[in-house]
């Protein structure tokens, strides 16, 4: 996919394309509605949106974003990660401190210093990891500089040693596994099983109440709008120019004089940070982090998310997070055994039939369509492809 | 004997100065002894038959082969020999190896920008700009390989022809001083190789050029001096018509 002419690359707001307008635009109307109609609409009104659909709405923007922060590392310099659930989790375990630290002598034992879990376990102080997080601003940190971290330290080894393909998929699997394993310890310190929940509030605000869940709807969109402006300037800066040349001919890049693994590191990096603070969204949203996040099957969904929207085009991965995550919302409780049955048969249906994904199939149908409505306003003989002679590569 | 008549001309006006180079592998001597020089501006054809040393020579000269004995001067200032790929890229050599690889998903022009000059690390290219100049330039280039018209195509979609023009544009937006080019028209029609003959007619003069070749009609129409490679040292030199008269290369070559 060439991303644009080399013409009208002038200003950062004329690089993002029709589809990525269109997709801000509708952004900041959910943003605006979905709190209005939540809190100024009376419930009885037919156009108010139920409190309860709020966090599930906020949820699904969070999951966006790690969608779009995938597309990024795979779509754009084709490092097909299937261990970024890790770096979303790790973001959302950062917060998840803080929202702990916050319940104080709230909770079951009334213990003011330490959690519940580390009070059941007989802990008489607190580890020396989770000193700061009663600061927002500590954990806020934490949030970007954990998965942030991570990512530069893995894939400075991965990338370095010129790791790539399967290969990399599979030691990225293998990272987010062995933190699974770790998380799941009590000993770890984390909650083990259960993770982190039972949150009061957050800065203060009851965590339950609908204008909290508003404000954190909103910062959310915000987060996505974001992070998707980011993304996108990225890959149409000449460095995303770069990071696609290595996608398609990683060696071919290297010759020119470019160091593949910066810029492997750099996408890496920033989709770790990315992810991170998607994670970090999440969990105040859904009242729960636990180890579970980090499963592979959970990261491997991320993938499949963005092969359904379309890899490479960003907003497609939006729409196929969307998409998804509400199809597992409305599935899993009308008929939840078919949910992974289903995820599954549109996975294969779509690598088969649309392997660009929906948007990048209705970009080419839109191509297609103008590029015809050109030639039939034209009628000069366009001069004949010379396509003929398509080398044996 | 022909060695020595080649090196007998004062070296330090040339160019690229390859000076009784011997390359063995495993007993094997692929070069024997060559030495020749390429003049500034200069564009040469190097023939020979299969195993005679043309690709150990391009290796030789442009770092990925060390040799035995002997020197390769470049710019009677470098010795090419004790140097690396990526610093004989850098002193203005460039390689277009057999198979065209360009970007496939990028824009002709894009491949262009990507190859220009300009400093490669992730920050500096994450705030680029192509400015008036380097936009001339990439025009200057496009204009050159003849694919103005396609400059906003997907380098993919270009025929087999115009991928290897992209490529030798990749190289010359690079300004090199010397341009290897190793079978430019290997599985062109004929028309796109009589293209290819004109572009880089076109390009001599400002850049030297050594093509590799093994196709007659192509190496005719280039109308150059031509170098003979036999067993890994020079077997004749002279216009395409001179060493086709020679009974050594018809025996060896032309004649087969």
């Amino acid at each position: 996919m060439s991303l644009s002419p080399d013409a009208a690359r002038t200003s950062p707001l004329a690089r993002i394309d029709r589809p990525g307008q269109t997709f801000l635009l509708l952004l900041l109307a959910t943003a605006v509605a979905v709190p209005v109609l939540n809190l100024a609409v009376p419930p009885s009104s037919p156009f108010h949106v139920p409190s309860w659909l709020v966090p599930l709405f906020g949820k699904y923007l969070c999951y966006a974003l790690l969608a779009v922060a995938v597309d990024l590392v795979w779509g754009f310099c084709g490092i097909l990660s299937l261990g970024h659930g890790a770096f979303f989790a790790l973001g959302g375990y950062a917060m998840g401190m803080y929202l702990m630290r916050q319940i104080g002598d709230r909770g079951v034992y009334g213990n003011a210093e330490l959690p519940d879990f580390m009070v059941f376990l007989n802990w008489t102080e607190l580890p020396w990891f989770w000193h700061g997080f009663d600061s927002f601003a500590f954990a806020l940190v934490m949030v970007v500089l954990v998965p942030g971290l991570l990512a530069l330290v893995f894939g400075w080894f991965a990338f370095r040693s010129r790791v790539t393909g399967v290969y990399l998929s599979i030691i990225t699997q293998a990272m987010t596994f062995a933190l699974m394993l770790l998380f799941y310890r009590n000993d770890t310190g984390f909650g083990g099983n259960n993770g982190l929940t039972d949150f009061k509030e957050i800065l203060g605000f009851g965590i339950q109440a609908d204008s909290t869940r508003a404000g954190l709807f909103v910062a959310s969109a915000l987060a996505l709008g974001i992070g998707y402006v980011i993304c996108r300037l990225v890959v149409t800066s000449r460095a995303g120019r770069v990071m696609m040349a290595i996608r398609d001919a990683e060696s071919r890049a290297r010759f020119l004089g470019y160091r593949v693994e910066h810029y492997k590191l750099f996408a890496f990096t920033l989709s770790a940070v990315l992810a991170g603070i998607a994670g970090a969204l999440y969990v105040p949203q859904v009242g729960i982090i636990n180890p579970r996040e980090f499963s592979p099957a959970s990261s491997i969904e991320i993938i499949i998310w963005v092969a359904v929207g379309g890899r490479g085009t960003l907003v497609g991965a939006v729409l196929g997070a969307l998409l998804i995550n509400y199809g597992k919302s409305y599935f899993t409780t009308v008929e939840p055994e078919s949910w992974l049955f289903i995820l599954g048969g549109l996975f294969i249906a779509v690598t088969l039939f649309f392997p660009r994904g929906i948007l990048g199939s209705l970009a080419g149908w839109w191509g297609g369509w103008r590029a015809g409505r050109r030639a039939a306003r034209a009628p000069a003989p366009a001069p004949a492809p010379s396509a003929v002679e398509e080398p044996a590569e | 004997m022909i060695a020595a008549a080649v090196t007998r001309r004062e070296p330090s006006s040339a160019l690229l100065y390859v000076d009784d180079v011997t390359v063995s592998f495993d007993g094997f001597r692929a070069l024997n002894g060559l030495s020749f020089y390429v003049d500034p501006g200069e564009m040469r054809a190097v023939i020979g038959p299969n195993g005679a040393g043309k690709t150990t020579m391009m290796d030789v000269i442009t770092g990925k082969t060390r040799p035995d004995s002997g020197r390769v001067l470049f710019r009677d200032r470098y010795d090419l020999t004790a140097m690396d790929e990526a610093a004989i890229a850098s002193i203005g050599i460039g390689r277009k190896f057999q198979k065209p690889t360009v970007f496939p998903q990028h824009s002709v022009f894009e491949n262009l920008e990507l190859a220009l000059a300009g400093r490669r690390g992730v920050w500096p290219t994450l705030f680029a700009r192509l400015d008036g100049r380097q936009r001339r330039r990439i025009d200057e280039v496009l204009d050159t390989i003849g694919l103005g018209a396609e400059r906003t195509r997907p380098a993919g979609t270009l025929s087999h022809g115009q991928k290897q023009w992209l490529e030798i544009g990749m190289l010359l937006i690079q300004d090199p001083e010397l341009l290897f080019l190793d079978e430019p028209v290997a599985g062109m029609t004929d028309a796109e190789t009589a293209q290819t003959a004109d572009l880089l007619r076109g390009i001599a003069g400002r850049h030297s050029i050594v093509v590799v070749e093994h196709d007659m009609e192509f190496v005719r129409a280039l109308d150059v001096r031509v170098t003979v490679l036999h067993e890994g040292s020079v077997l004749a030199e002279g216009s395409l018509a001179h060493v086709q008269q020679d009974p050594r290369v018809i025996e060896v070559y032309l004649g087969r």
